[in-house]
């Protein structure tokens, strides 16, 4: 078959939309902290989840360490069943403390992972055991008044 | 008076009955040109030949619409956004607009207007002048040699297209809103990888240029093989093209994105 000219050109047009479409993936997506490299799965329940939704990150020490991959309702005892993907790279103690927090005010929710002190370390499917809720913004407003009332009520006795 | 209005009633149903006529006919010529175009996948130069027609040469009027989309998008989004004191959020304000919607729609409506109208008026012009004619008369297929190679060059082309689009339009936002007016550049891109996500955000613009891509391919060759051979039908039918094609897109952008984004955060 002959070569021409517009091969080139089209070869070279191929090329570029595929370039463009590996910057968007790996400069502009999430594709280069999509770790390919294996990782395991922890479970944990949480009182109140809050608005953490799949896809939310697992940071320990500011760092993303993981994703949340479902969260489920467990009729049993009435609580948030949420399974996330952590990285093998890192590993954390049995006696390791999640927690559904906020970034900055109306930032998104993750979870973040305290590293206790046990030695020995969580492997995939193990459940964290301690956990802490999010915080819902009207459960405090109403502990403060409650609060408040009391105070008010005990100076008046 | 009366017959007047009777008249009026009758127009509206002939308009209908025929438009849905039309539809049918389109129907049957889109499976006969994917039923036919086996023949010239085979001959695949004849394809590379119409990519270098439909792709190559809309390269320049996208990249450049790209660019100018994309420091419009940073330079308004940075005015809205530093009025809040968030004005590093607009890495993501770019591109997640310009992945989610305006590379599909506008590169698609970009290439409806470009190459679209083009493969209508080839084509009907080929009709016109009675080539697709003649070819029959030799045995040579004219869906088969003609309007197969052009669709399948369309779909191909299209996605590329829309990708060089959002790159280039991401490139301009950093451009307006880093080099010029001093966005924090670690900010701009960290914000935007947290935010734009492969699978939902990338994956499901090219999903949507790839049916954009169908579409605006099919409408453009539909039109031109069923155009009126004169001169006036070749125009009319040019013009139908663009604003079928148009409609047909923006339509379908909004059906796509409420099956896409529907169950998400």
């Amino acid at each position: 078959m002959q070569r021409t000219t517009m091969d080139l050109w089209v070869g070279l047009f191929v090329t570029a939309g595929i370039g463009a479409l590996l910057v968007l993936a790996l400069k502009v997506g999430n594709m280069g902290t999509y770790s390919a490299a294996q990782s395991y799965t922890l479970m944990g329940n949480f009182e109140n989840i809050g608005g953490l939704k799949p896809r939310a990150p697992v940071k320990s020490a500011g760092v993303v360490v993981g994703r949340v991959v479902d969260i489920q309702f467990n009729s049993e005892t009435f609580d948030a069943i949420v399974t996330m993907s952590i990285d093998s790279r890192y590993q954390f103690p049995k006696d390791t403390f999640a927690s559904i927090l906020t970034s900055g005010l109306l930032g998104e929710q993750y979870i973040g992972l305290a590293a206790g002190g046990d030695e020995v370390m969580l492997k995939s499917g193990d459940k964290i055991m301690k956990t802490n809720s999010a915080m819902v913004l009207e459960e405090m407003i109403g502990r403060f008044l409650f609060n408040k009332a009391s105070e008010s009520n005990g100076d008046k006795n | 008076m009366p017959r007047r209005i009777v008249l009026g009633i009758r127009g509206v149903g002939h308009r209908v009955i025929e438009s849905v006529w039309r539809l049918g006919r389109a129907s049957r010529f889109f499976m006969l040109t994917l039923l036919k175009s086996g023949i010239s996948l085979r001959r695949f130069n004849l394809i590379i030949r119409e990519i270098y027609f439909t792709g190559v040469l809309s390269l320049i009027i996208i990249v450049v619409s790209g660019l100018f989309v994309g420091m419009v998008l940073g330079l308004q989004g940075y005015e809205t956004l530093q009025k809040y004191g968030s004005e590093s959020a607009v890495g993501t304000l770019v591109a997640l607009s310009l992945v989610r919607e305006l590379g599909p729609v506008v590169a698609a409506l970009l290439f409806a207007s470009r190459a679209g109208s083009a493969i209508t008026a080839e084509i009907g012009l080929m009709k016109a002048t009675e080539q697709l004619a003649a070819m029959e008369m030799m045995a040579v297929d004219p869906i088969a040699r003609v309007v197969a190679p052009r669709f399948w060059a369309g779909v191909i082309s299209m996605p590329f297209l829309a990708a060089m689009f959002s790159a280039v339009g991401i490139f301009g936002g950093y451009l307006v809103t880093v080099v010029l007016i001093g966005v924090d550049e670690g900010s701009f891109w960290s914000q935007m990888q947290n935010a734009v996500d492969f699978r939902y955000d990338i994956v499901n613009g090219v999903i949507k240029t790839c049916v954009f891509g169908v579409a605006v391919t099919a409408i453009a060759v539909f039109e031109g093989y069923d155009a009126p051979p004169t001169a006036e039908g070749v125009s009319g039918a040019t013009t139908r093209t663009v604003v079928t094609s148009s409609l047909a897109i923006l339509g379908l952008d909004f059906v796509l994105t409420a099956f896409m984004f529907r169950g998400m955060s």
